[in-house]
């Protein structure tokens, strides 16, 4: 067994241990408030635990059958989420061939470059050649009724559920370590600690949280978001050993990503707003859908590829 | 070697259908939303829009397993025999009730329908009659949805609405996008006493269009 292979498992025990005790103390509260008046903040814990518990299975088994693995994983979770997000845009008969190309061309194709780590290619696609030959392939079927509109909606949701999502698996490309096979722990690194910060984000913002950062959108509280960074900076230095950050930079990371990723739920809660939609989907169970449990990490992940590339790629 | 055969042909449907109902979870991850009616083993009616050709197998994979069970679709037996592969698909996976539209045959479309009934089946049927090609909401129902009301006075008549195959797959279009596909099921219906046709069949056509989901752009 490799150190690599040690470090997953020791790390999906210490997540498996993390949420026997989150289970244990959701049911704690759970035993004490009154069976006549529920508390659905509890409850809204719960399932969040729940399905955490489903997705550490999933990622750890993926990350024990290496990058590959890894890339499978995020390459469906990217096709469920651009399907949760373009079944909410403005589309027209025009765009089909379009959205086919997003979903059945461009998809495949970015995760293909991710996969053999033409970092080039998987950087430049979606933003410049798909952002100008997909408007061509919808103007060619003469249809102007909202053009911009659709194109755009069309350009947003390849860039979050296509390209930001792929950043997750490209991670592992980054050039950091000289054996490779470490580099596949960083994205244990982020999805932990953004992961992990909104849910105690979440958690103490309902109980403590007093001033609210957008009241139109969402219950999120600076407390909230103060007190679920900290933390995500506390758990990153405590991860620090599975990182080439360092302790100060894996804090500095750690925090970086999580209150981006706490932003971006913003972003994600304007839009369903706007659309007038309480989750993307149904598809996993008590959260919504897959846009609904990865808008952090999606939000986080290419700005962290960009910051340890620029730091840590010599 | 009869009974064997029998069997064996039960199995494969179920196999069959059991993959019909992954490719079309893969395909559209199609969702229920119960908003008139819960999802429970009653005896009912789902009157359904017709755009596409994929409208029955949507509604018949959003049904839980056991009120799937005991669903039988309405369709077009010259759809549905056209050749041995759709034979076996339409009648045994599908389970469905093969009615024949054309004036002369004898076997009335209302008479297999009612027998179906009869036997405790729920249906799916599509009271527009043909596919829906036009702008419009709907077609103007036929009158086969009065008729059943009339025979079967104690079934529900449930307004099903499928959303969203239209951009799945447009008329016209080859490629199918996978996007979300929504069924609304909502509050059973009846024929009221003294209630005439046209007027049961416009308050089913209204309760039916009311499901459509209001997509803000």
């Amino acid at each position: 067994m490799t150190d690599t292979t040690n470090d997953i498992l020791l790390l999906s025990f210490g997540a498996f241990a993390i949420l026997l005790g989150l289970t244990f103390l959701g049911e704690a509260l759970r035993s004490r408030q009154s069976i006549n008046n529920p508390n659905p903040v509890i409850d809204t814990y719960m399932t969040r635990v729940r399905s955490w518990w489903a997705m550490v299975a999933f990622i750890g088994i993926a990350m024990l059958l290496g990058k590959l693995g890894v890339t499978l994983l995020f390459a469906f979770a990217s096709f469920a989420a651009l399907r949760e997000f373009l079944t909410l845009t403005t589309k027209a008969r025009a765009d089909h061939m379009s959205l086919a190309l997003g979903f059945f061309v461009l998809l495949p194709l970015q995760y293909i470059f991710v996969a053999f780590e033409w970092s080039g290619l998987y950087s430049l696609m979606i933003p410049v050649y798909a952002f100008l030959m997909l408007p061509i392939v919808s103007a060619l079927r003469g249809n102007a009724d909202r053009f911009l509109i659709r194109v755009a909606e069309t350009q947003w949701g390849l860039m979050i559920a296509v390209y930001c999502v792929s950043h997750v698996p490209a991670l592992m490309n980054l050039d950091i370590y000289a054996n490779g096979d470490r580099s596949v722990l960083l994205v244990t690194f982020l999805v932990m600690v953004v992961q992990l910060g909104d849910l105690l984000e979440y958690f103490f913002g309902r109980r403590f949280g007093r001033t609210r950062i957008a009241p139109g959108l969402s219950p999120k509280t600076w407390e909230g978001v103060a007190f679920g960074v900290a933390s995500a900076m506390l758990i990153g230095a405590l991860l620090n050993w599975i990182t080439p950050f360092g302790v100060l930079g894996a804090m500095g990371m750690a925090g970086i990503a999580s209150l981006v990723g706490m932003f971006g739920n913003l972003v994600f809660a304007a839009i369903k707003r706007d659309r007038g939609v309480k989750d993307w989907s149904h598809l996993i169970p008590g959260q919504g859908g897959f846009v609904d449990q990865l808008d952090s990490v999606i939000f986080a992940a290419p700005i962290f590829y960009h910051l340890t590339r620029y730091f840590w790629v010599g | 070697m009869k009974p064997i055969i029998a069997t064996l042909r039960r199995l494969a449907a179920g196999i069959v259908g059991q993959f019909l109902l992954l490719l079309v979870r893969f395909l559209t991850a199609v969702r229920a939303d119960w908003k008139g009616i819960e999802p429970i083993p009653r005896q009912r009616v789902y009157f359904a829009n017709h755009t596409s050709n994929g409208d029955m197998p949507m509604i018949w994979a959003s049904l839980p397993p056991a009120i799937r069970r005991n669903v039988r679709p309405v369709a077009a037996a010259d759809y549905w025999l056209k050749n041995k592969l759709r034979a076996f698909v339409g009648p045994e996976v599908f389970n469905c009730v093969l009615v024949d539209r054309r004036p002369e045959v004898k076997d009335k479309p209302m008479d297999k329908i009612v027998a179906a009934l009869k036997e405790g089946s729920s249906l799916i049927i599509f009271p527009e009659g043909n596919r829906n090609m036009t702008d419009d909401p709907l077609l103007p129902f036929k009158a086969g949805l009065y008729n059943m009301g009339l025979a079967m006075p104690d079934v529900d008549l449930v307004p099903t609405w499928v959303a969203n195959l239209n951009e799945i797959m447009p008329k016209g279009e080859v490629i199918p996008l996978p996007l979300i596909c929504t069924v609304t099921f909502g509050a059973p219906m009846h024929v009221q006493d003294g209630e005439s046709k046209d007027d049961f069949l416009r308050r089913a056509e209204q309760a039916l269009v009311a499901l459509k989901p209001v997509v803000r752009s």
